[in-house]
């Protein structure tokens, strides 16, 4: 590869690695947002128990 | 009639409470002439005659930002700003009274500072005076309102320098194109179009930055 | 969906921006950065206008929910502000040897706006969440978009004040129709990826806000 193509394809690959990166902290975020989910529905299924309990 | 007559009445407040104060405005003539002084030792010998100018107009700025903080600091110690916007006042009357009473502190301090520049470094001809006058308004202006936004916030002081520095770089551009090139003319112009521009956003715009 | 739509245009685009295109007559294969620089800082300078629209939407309306729209936007044309000012660096570094150069308007541009809306950031980290920091928030992503126009001409400007040493390229000259398709593909790829990753942070957002909402209703 001439020295021109390497950084023609690293421009590119900056793009790319840029946005995957954005998509795995994405994925981290919507974990985290998917175990706060089923802890509030813990939460929420405590409080029915107690009222009717 | 009576917007101007607000915006009188909140100018005056401001000078006559510095006037009694004298807090900010020595601070920033102080300021200005040290850092002036530091820029001695910060050129280098081989350094060009034009290299000063452009470090007058960044001890300018960084004066500005002096006086700026302290802009909104008597309003915050005794929540007068909640009261004025409480008034019935236009708000943007406030931001127009605060404006001009900075650009009074400004000019004050460049009083000072471009004899001392004279002294220490390169001639001032006049279109340097009506750069900095031109640039005073755009710094004021858009200082003003930043000032209002940094007042309302935790980090204040340190929060106006980073609002407010690429916001001016085009003053920067004006005011050093205006002093070194041989046309000053068109920087000048362009000093006015920045001032127009930027004082007619922040006139509209400062109701929304001190209310909910 | 815009994510699909992304995908498409930009495997398109970016063969022909490979395969397809020809060489650049002066430049050669290096000019090929030019399809995914230009592409990358229009979409930032459109997350901008799009933050600014809403920004405004936010004053006019009050309603709140402009805030997270003008947020990510914001959000956005940093992401890609960041990229242009890399490939941008990476093209300066082919084409001159240098990684920054002041004499290209473009970068400088960058350079300033990365700066603002970084301020942009710190403004929102430091004023308690409500309609107070959204209304400042809007005014300031207003008096960015003024200072896109206003910036560059300052830097126009100050060319001939500041850099004697002026790399010329001819960026915009007479682009060929090969050249033109391809950039607009890759440019409409880019929008529609910047679409995309709003919508999905939008939405990230909005969640995140409700279940913040539901945990204190239920303690």
């Amino acid at each position: 590869m001439t020295s021109a193509e390497k950084y023609v394809t690293a421009a590119y690959l900056v793009v790319l690695g840029v946005v995957l990166a954005y998509i795995v902290i994405y994925a981290f975020k919507l974990s985290r947002l998917e175990r706060e989910v089923s802890e509030l529905a813990e939460l929420a299924r405590r409080k029915r128990e107690e009222v009717t309990g | 009639m009576s917007y101007l007559a607000d915006v009188g009445t909140l100018a005056r407040k401001d000078l006559l409470l510095e006037l009694r104060s004298r807090d900010t405005v020595p601070a920033m003539l102080l300021f200005v002439v040290s850092t002036l002084v530091v820029f001695n030792f910060a050129l280098p010998a081989g350094a060009s005659d034009e290299a000063a100018y452009g470090l007058l107009w960044a001890a300018l700025v960084f004066t500005a930002i002096l006086g700026l903080t302290r802009a909104f600091a008597a309003e915050r110690e005794q929540r007068v700003l909640d009261g004025l916007v409480l008034a019935p006042a236009d708000r943007s009357a406030i931001w127009l009274g605060k404006a001009i009473a900075v650009v009074a502190f400004l000019a004050l301090a460049e009083v000072v500072a471009l004899p001392a520049f004279a002294l220490f470094f390169e001639p001032v001809g006049w279109e340097l005076v009506a750069a900095v006058a031109l640039a005073s308004v755009g710094l004021a202006v858009v200082g003003t309102l930043l000032a209002a936004m940094a007042a309302a916030s935790r980090a204040r002081e340190l929060l106006l320098p980073l609002l407010f520095l690429p916001l001016v770089i085009p003053i920067v551009v004006g005011g050093v194109g205006a002093s070194i090139a041989d046309d000053p003319g068109r920087y000048l112009g362009f000093l006015a179009l920045y001032d127009l521009i930027f004082a007619i956003l922040s006139w509209a715009s400062f109701e929304y930055v001190v209310t909910e | 969906m815009l994510a699909a739509a992304a995908a498409g245009l930009l495997l398109v685009g970016i063969a022909l921006a490979f395969y397809w295109v020809p060489n650049a007559p002066d430049e050669g294969f290096r000019q090929r950065i030019f399809y995914i620089h230009v592409p990358v800082a229009l979409t930032a300078y459109a997350c901008f206008f799009w933050a600014a629209w809403k920004a405004l939407r936010l004053l006019w309306t009050r309603d709140q929910r402009y805030d997270l729209e003008s947020y990510t936007a914001v959000h956005m044309g940093v992401i890609f502000g960041i990229l242009t000012l890399v490939t941008g660096s990476i093209w300066a570094r082919t084409s001159w040897g240098v990684w920054w150069t002041w004499s290209e308007r473009q970068l400088v541009l960058f350079l300033v706006l990365f700066l603002f809306y970084s301020a942009y950031f710190m403004l929102r980290y430091s004023v308690d969440p409500g309609p107070r920091r959204a209304s400042m928030s809007a005014v300031y992503a207003l008096f960015g978009v003024v200072l896109i126009p206003v910036s560059f001409l300052a830097i126009r400007l100050s060319e001939e004040l500041i850099h004697p040493v002026v790399f010329t390229r001819d960026v915009n000259s007479n682009l060929a129709g090969s050249q033109l398709l391809t950039v607009s593909v890759c440019f409409a790829g880019m929008l529609a990826l910047a679409g995309a990753l709003y919508v999905n942070e939008l939405t990230g957002k909005r969640v995140d806000e409700r279940l913040r909402e539901l945990r204190e209703a239920l303690s």
